[in-house]
């Protein structure tokens, strides 16, 4: 048999419903935490290590690629300790709140024409949407600890999640507005299929006209993860980790997980919204072999806009809190706001 | 159509629930998050009918923003776990029939304008499914009136609100 009649036979099976879903389910439970894997040793151990000029891990396993999995094994094995005062119940949902939020996230990620978990028909909407539940874990965390340090980055989060939220939703606006829908699926149907003043040679991925909102989305995303510059709310020279202060064990590794977790899913975001997603501008985008080809594709993109992120993270010193509302406000949300007036006049006149 | 049934009886009976903590608990932070749980439940049940958009528009709004402002004023101006003793009893009369005037009002209001009403049962689900595109062409042309006005009263209120806070703060 051909291998295109393999994968069609494949496809022709009926899987039940409650199978698919579980199926799927499965993949997403697996995909967080390989993906947090992976940016954490890549950029986090490696890249900032050859950054400062040292070697990072090197014991557990070849290069220290282990060394997480390690990090994570003693993660686990540690005793699951709660502060005296703290308000338990709370205290011990907030980090699955935060890891909850960003599992849905990865729900309608699109890697290939079938290879998506939902097409939704608003799938950028709900994808912003169900990003901006994590806040909710947060200020739980914060609360709960009982902790003056952990509730002063609780609500340092807050402040900052809800000021970068709106530059991040503006930003994407100038690519729903040029694509014309909302579903993730056919933003890259549109900048694979698309032409640039009639010529197809490379699609028309929309970085090159919303190359504003791209920067725009990273910025933000930036503050999303509460990453440096960014990273007032878990500043550990100041407020000694935040919200995260009182947690150890496996409740410190789920917030260690959402955190890269997250970071992957945006970085997946962008490359759904800026970068063409997972396909190529040649050839039929219809074909079953993306299904194949597409998630390899979106993985290196993926890691492209991920080693970007990072980079910012490991060069630039952390803003203070007025620094760093006046950013968003008055830089970021303008410029955004200015980018859809002039993506709407576009968007009318050609 | 029956797993919807089950679906809807398992989400209102969790409503129920946690809208009944968020005003018997003394905790004021736990009655926020009880009030997260009862808006979630309002966001399945608009995907329940498939009203996605509305549904995802309530967790943007509702939780992401609403939520997290109650939250962020009451972790602001209180110091400690101690159970407020102050919120309670002191309004009960007023607010519980105040509460059941609007109960009476909406449920009036709602038989009054669905009670003849009819799914049409031949769609999936009993319904079609109501797509981004469909919200906004009805909210724009047919809704575009109520529309403006909301977003007006939005505005002053907003403005309001600065003018409130500026004063205070003696400037």
């Amino acid at each position: 048999m051909s291998p295109a009649a393999v994968v069609s036979g494949l496809l022709a099976v009926e899987v039940p419903y409650w199978a698919s879903s579980t199926i799927k389910l499965g993949v997403v439970a697996l995909i967080v935490p390989t993906a947090a894997l992976v940016l954490g040793y890549v950029f986090l151990l490696k890249m900032m290590s050859f950054m400062q000029s040292r070697l990072g891990p090197m014991e557990a396993g070849p290069y220290g690629t282990l060394q997480l999995l390690a990090d994570g094994l003693k993660f686990i094995q540690k005793e699951d300790i709660f502060p005296e005062k703290a308000d338990r119940t709370v205290f011990a949902l907030a980090p699955l709140v935060v890891l909850i939020s960003t599992f849905l996230i990865y729900v309608v990620i699109p890697t290939g024409p079938d290879a998506v978990v939902a097409q939704l028909d608003v799938g950028i909407f709900y994808a912003l949407a169900v990003s901006s539940l994590s806040v909710v874990g947060i200020l739980m965390a914060g609360w709960a600890s009982a902790n003056k340090y952990a509730l002063m980055g609780g609500l340092r989060a807050a402040g900052q999640l809800i000021a970068y939220e709106l530059p991040l939703v503006l930003a994407v606006m100038g690519v729903v507005i040029q694509a014309g829908t909302l579903d993730l699926q056919k933003i890259v149907t549109a900048q694979a299929t698309g032409e640039i003043f009639g010529w197809g040679g490379i699609g028309n991925p929309f970085i090159l006209t919303q190359f504003a909102g791209f920067f725009i989305f990273l910025v933000a995303v930036q503050a999303e993860l509460t990453q440096p510059p960014f990273d007032m709310p878990v500043a550990e020279s100041e407020i000694v980790g935040g919200y995260q202060v009182e947690y150890t064990g496996f409740r410190f590794l789920f917030f260690f997980m959402g955190e890269f977790g997250t970071a992957f899913a945006f970085a997946a975001l962008a490359v759904v919204l800026f970068l063409g997603g997972w396909a190529l501008p040649w050839g039929d985008i219809e074909h079953w072999a993306f299904n194949i080809v597409g998630p390899v594709i979106m993985l290196v993109k993926v890691l492209a806009v991920a080693a970007l992120i990072f980079w910012f993270r490991f060069t630039y010193p952390r803003l203070r809190e007025d620094q760093l509302q006046r950013l968003a406000w008055k830089v970021l949300i303008p410029l955004s706001l200015a980018n859809i007036v002039v993506t709407g006049i576009f968007k009318v006149v050609l | 159509m029956i797993a919807e049934h089950v679906a809807f009886g398992i989400i209102a009976a969790v409503m129920v629930a946690s809208a009944l903590r968020v005003v018997t608990t003394r905790d004021i932070v736990h009655a926020a998050l009880y009030l997260v749980i009862v808006l979630a439940g309002v966001a399945a049940l608009f995907l329940l009918v498939g009203a996605e958009f509305t549904g995802i528009t309530q967790v943007l709004i509702y939780i992401g923003a609403v939520i997290v402002l109650f939250l962020f004023g009451i972790m602001l101006t209180r110091s400690d776990f101690d159970q407020d003793e102050e919120a309670d009893h002191r309004h009960k009369l007023p607010a519980v029939l105040t509460a059941l005037l609007l109960l009476a009002v909406m449920i009036g209001a709602l038989v009054d304008r669905f009670a003849d009403v009819k799914l049409d049962a031949n769609l999936p689900g009993g319904r079609a499914p109501q797509t981004t595109a469909q919200v906004s062409d009805e909210l724009f042309s047919q809704y575009i009136v109520p529309f403006e006005a909301v977003s007006v009263l939005l505005l002053a209120a907003l403005i309001g609100a600065i003018v409130i806070a500026r004063r205070e703060e003696g400037g």
